[in-house]
C-alpha cells in the first residue's frame, strides 16, 4: 500500500490526455502500478474492489473493438461502474456538438470519461472543460497514450529496462497517433527510437522528436531490441501515400530475414489490428519473438493502472 | 460649422508630410491644412490633437462583413463599427457570402446596408467566378457598374489556371483589380494549419508553406502574361514574398498584402488545439514572421489589411480540425502594427502608407490622404496608450480573437469619415 501511495503522489494528474506531457517518473509510475495489476487478471476471480462505486463512461467516436473493450475489462475488473457509448459520427451527420454531448453526460456525474475521436485534440477540448477525468483513447492522429503504455510495460517486462534500448518504429508514421505517443514515452524512458518507412509516410521535423530516420527497413531494424510494425491503413493507397500492396510489403514488411538483423532476443510488436502479408509476415507475427498477444493482455493492466492512478489512488479495498 | 483637429503631427506619406499641423474639415471635406496654431477654433467643433498623430483614414482592403447570409456573426452596421472603432474609415469586403457577391443585386445591396449603416465606406469586391466555383466568370462590367471596386475567389482560390488566366485578361478589359488567394488546394489537401514540427507533435494536418508559394508564383507569372493587374492576398510565407518581389522586379503589375497575425504570431500559438489561432492560410513559422516583415520594410509587402473573419462560437468552439478558419482583426489591427514602429521594422510614416496611402492606390478610391479639397478621411492615434485587448469590449459582433488578453501600446482614438465622427 505504502508504494501505491507513493505512485499517487507522482501521478497527479485530473486527465491523461498524451505522453508528450508525461515525465518519467510519471510514466513509471503508471506502469510500476500497471504490473502490480497484472496478477489480478491470473485469478479465478478476476475481480478487486478499488473503484467501487466510480463510474467509467466510455464515448468512442470512431470504431474500435480492442480498446475499447480493454477499457470495458479494465474498469470492471476494479469493480467501476461502466457505460459504453459507440457514437456513429459521420461530419457529415449534423448533431449534438461534441462539448454538449460530453456536458450531459457529466451531468450524470460519471468520474472518468474515456473517448476516442477522429480529430486531433478532442479529449483536450473536452478535458478543459469537464470535473470529470478525461483519459484519451485515441485523438485523430495525435496521441494514443495508453497504447504507448502498454507498450512499454511490454518491454519493460521483456528486457528489464527500457533505458538504452533500440526501438524501431515502421510504417506510417505519418497518420499514427500509436507511433507519437510511442516516440514520446520511449525517448522520455531513456530509449534510442529510430522511425522507418516510404518518406510518404515520415512527415518532416520527425527528427525535432529526438529519432533517427531512415527509409530502409534493414537499416532501422539492425541491433534493435525492439521492432514495432504499424498497420498499413488501406486507403492510403488511394491517397497516393504508397504504390501497390505488393510493392509495399516487399521493401517494408517485416519478414523473418529481418530478424536475423536484428538482436537474437529482439521483441516483435504491433498495435493491431494485422494486415497479415502486407506489413507482417504471418510467421513473424505468430513466431516465438512475437509479443503482440502479450500487447493486449498489458493493455487491460495499464488501462486499470490509469483508472486507478485518475482516481486519485484512493482504495475502497486491497489493490492487488 | 466645421470640425479643427489642433496641433496633431500631420503623418501624410502622399504629400511627404510628418510635421505639426492644423486641420479644418468643411463639408466633409478637408477645407485648409496649415501651420500648427494658425486657423482660428471660432464656429468650429475643436479637438485638441496635441501629442496625437492626424493620419490619412486608414483602408483595409480585406474583410468578411457577413451580410448578406451569416448575420449572426457580422452585418456589415456592426463590421463597420469594429472597423470605425479600429480606426478604419473604408474596408473593401470580400464576397464569400450567402448569397456570393456574384451578382450586381447582391452588389446594389451591399451598398445599400452600407449607406443606412452610416459607419465607414465600404467597397464591395465581387466574385471572380460565378457562385465562386471556379467555372465560368462572373459578369464584371455589370458588377462594376453597381460599384464592385475589385474581383477575388476568396476564400475559394481558383485551381484552373487557364481560367486565372481569362478572369485577369477580362477583369483587365474593365480596368478591375483581381485580388488572389494564393493556395494550391491539392498540396494543401486537408491541412488545418502550418505543416511543421507543431502540426507534427499536435497530429494536425498540415499546410506546407509551398502550397501558398507555388500559388503566387503561378499568379504572377499570369499576371506578366497578362498585363493585368494583380494583388495578392494575406501573405504567410518566406517563400510568397520572395516571389512577389522577384515578380516586382520584372515589372509584373502585382501588390501584396500581409495580415497582422502574420507578423505577430506563429504556428505555435495553435498548441492546446486553439482553434481562434486557426486561419487560411495558416500562422507559419518565426522564419515566414522575419521574411514577413522585411518584405513590409523593403516595400515588397505593400500594405497592411486584417483578413477580418467573424464567426460564433458555433464555428469556433468546436474540435480543431472541424473549427471554421478566420479571427476577426479590425479592432486590433492598429495597435499589432504599431509595433513593427516600435521594433524599428517601419518607419511610422512607412506604416501610415501601408494602412492607408497604398490601399486607397490599390483599389483605385479617394482617400489616403488628407490634402485639401479631398474627402475627409481621417484617423486620430494615440501612440503611447497602453491598452489591453479585451474582446468583450469590441464592435464586432464576434469574438474569435486570438490576441484577447494582449498588452498593447498605441491605438486610434477618433475616426472620422466624410467629416463625420464615427469613433468614438
Amino acid at each position: 500500500m505504502q508504494a501505491d501511495d507513493a505512485r499517487g503522489m507522482i501521478f497527479r494528474r485530473k486527465d491523461l490526455l498524451g505522453l508528450a506531457d508525461l515525465s518519467r517518473e510519471e510514466i513509471q509510475a503508471i506502469l510500476t502500478t500497471a504490473a502490480s495489476f497484472k496478477e489480478i487478471s491470473t485469478r479465478s476471480i478476476k475481480k478487486v474492489p478499488t473503484l467501487r462505486g466510480k463510474t467509467v463512461i466510455t464515448l468512442f467516436y470512431e470504431p474500435s473493438t480492442r480498446t475499447r473493450t480493454s477499457f470495458e475489462i479494465a474498469a470492471k475488473r476494479l469493480s467501476a461502474d461502466t457505460v459504453n457509448l459507440t457514437v456513429a459520427a459521420s461530419s457529415a451527420v449534423k448533431g449534438e456538438t461534441l462539448i454538449d454531448t460530453a456536458k450531459n453526460l457529466e451531468a450524470m456525474a460519471p468520474d472518468i470519461l474515456v473517448i476516442r475521436h477522429a480529430s486531433s485534440g478532442a479529449p483536450h477540448l473536452l478535458a478543459a472543460r469537464l470535473r470529470s477525468s478525461v483519459v484519451n483513447a485515441g485523438d485523430g492522429l495525435h496521441e494514443h497514450p495508453t497504447q504507448g503504455l502498454l507498450d512499454m510495460l511490454t518491454v519493460w517486462e521483456a528486457k528489464g529496462r527500457l533505458d538504452g534500448l533500440k526501438i524501431a518504429i515502421v510504417g506510417d508514421i505519418a497518420h499514427s497517433r500509436v507511433a507519437r505517443s510511442n516516440i514520446h514515452g520511449f525517448r522520455t524512458m531513456g530509449s534510442e527510437v529510430v522511425v522507418a518507412g516510404p518518406q510518404t509516410m515520415l512527415p518532416p521535423y520527425l527528427a525535432d522528436l529526438g529519432v533517427r530516420v531512415t527509409f530502409s527497413l534493414s537499416e532501422a531494424v539492425a541491433d534493435a531490441d525492439v521492432i514495432m510494425m504499424l498497420r498499413l491503413q488501406l486507403e492510403r493507397q488511394g491517397q497516393m501515400f504508397f504504390s501497390t500492396l505488393r510493392e509495399y510489403s516487399r521493401f517494408f514488411g517485416l519478414n523473418p530475414g529481418h530478424l536475423k538483423l536484428a538482436k537474437p532476443d529482439a521483441l516483435v510488436m504491433h498495435p493491431g489490428p494485422l494486415n497479415r502479408g502486407v506489413e507482417i509476415a504471418p510467421e513473424v507475427a505468430d513466431g516465438l519473438q512475437s509479443a503482440i498477444l502479450t500487447q493486449v493482455t498489458n493493455g487491460v493492466a495499464v488501462r486499470m493502472a490509469v483508472l486507478y492512478l485518475l482516481s486519485g489512488g484512493e482504495v475502497s479495498g486491497a489493490a492487488a | 460649422m466645421g470640425l479643427l483637429l489642433k496641433g496633431g503631427l500631420v503623418v501624410d506619406p502622399a504629400q511627404n508630410l510628418e510635421e505639426t499641423r492644423d486641420l479644418l474639415i468643411v463639408d466633409g471635406r478637408i477645407a485648409q491644412l496649415a501651420k500648427a496654431g494658425t486657423i482660428p477654433g471660432e464656429g468650429h467643433e475643436v479637438y485638441d490633437c496635441t501629442g496625437l498623430v492626424v493620419c490619412p483614414g486608414f483602408i483595409d482592403l480585406h474583410v468578411h462583413l457577413r451580410e448578406p447570409g451569416q448575420e449572426y456573426k457580422e452585418t456589415i452596421a456592426t463590421g463597420g463599427r469594429a472597423a470605425a472603432a479600429g480606426g478604419f474609415t473604408a474596408v473593401a469586403c470580400m464576397p464569400n457570402t450567402q448569397p456570393v457577391n456574384d451578382h450586381a443585386t447582391v452588389t446594389r445591396f451591399i451598398l445599400e446596408r452600407a449607406a443606412a449603416a452610416q459607419q465607414v465606406r465600404v467597397y464591395p469586391v465581387a466574385a471572380i467566378s460565378q457562385g465562386s466555383e471556379g467555372k465560368i466568370l462572373a459578369e464584371y462590367g455589370e458588377l462594376q457598374a453597381a460599384g464592385a471596386i475589385a474581383l477575388s475567389d476568396d476564400g475559394r482560390p481558383v485551381s484552373n489556371a487557364q481560367l486565372m488566366r481569362r478572369a485577369l485578361e477580362y477583369a483587365h478589359t474593365f480596368g478591375l483589380l483581381v485580388i488572389s488567394h494564393a493556395e494550391d488546394l491539392e498540396l494543401a489537401g486537408h491541412g488545418v494549419m502550418h505543416e511543421g514540427r507543431v502540426s507534427l507533435q499536435l497530429g494536425l494536418r498540415g499546410i506546407p508553406a509551398a502550397a501558398e508559394t507555388v500559388a503566387v508564383f503561378r499568379d504572377c507569372e499570369l499576371a506578366r502574361l497578362t498585363g493585368a493587374r494583380l494583388h495578392i492576398a494575406h501573405v504567410s510565407t518566406a517563400g510568397a514574398v520572395e516571389v512577389i518581389r522577384w515578380a516586382k522586379a520584372r515589372g509584373a503589375a502585382v501588390t501584396a498584402e500581409t495580415a497582422p497575425h502574420y507578423f505577430s504570431l506563429t504556428d505555435e500559438a495553435v498548441r492546446g488545439f486553439n482553434t481562434n489561432a486557426k486561419m487560411n492560410p495558416p500562422l507559419r513559422t518565426a522564419a515566414d514572421v522575419v521574411a514577413i516583415k522585411q518584405g513590409l520594410a523593403d516595400g515588397t509587402l505593400d500594405c497592411i489589411a486584417t483578413d477580418h473573419a467573424p464567426h460564433s462560437v458555433l464555428e469556433k468552439e468546436l474540435e480543431f480540425d472541424q473549427a471554421a478558419n478566420g479571427i476577426i482583426g479590425l479592432e486590433t489591427a492598429v495597435g499589432l502594427s504599431l509595433q513593427l514602429v516600435a521594433e524599428g521594422v517601419l518607419t511610422l510614416p512607412q506604416l501610415v502608407a501601408k494602412l492607408s496611402t497604398n490601399p486607397a492606390g490599390i483599389l483605385g478610391v479617394a482617400g489616403g490622404t488628407v490634402r485639401e479639397g479631398g474627402p475627409a478621411d481621417v484617423t486620430v492615434l494615440n501612440l503611447n496608450q497602453p491598452w489591453t485587448v479585451d474582446v468583450a469590449q469590441f464592435r464586432s459582433k464576434s469574438r474569435n480573437s486570438p490576441f484577447h488578453g494582449w498588452q498593447l501600446s498605441g491605438r486610434a482614438v477618433m475616426t472620422v469619415v466624410g467629416g463625420e465622427v464615427v469613433y468614438p
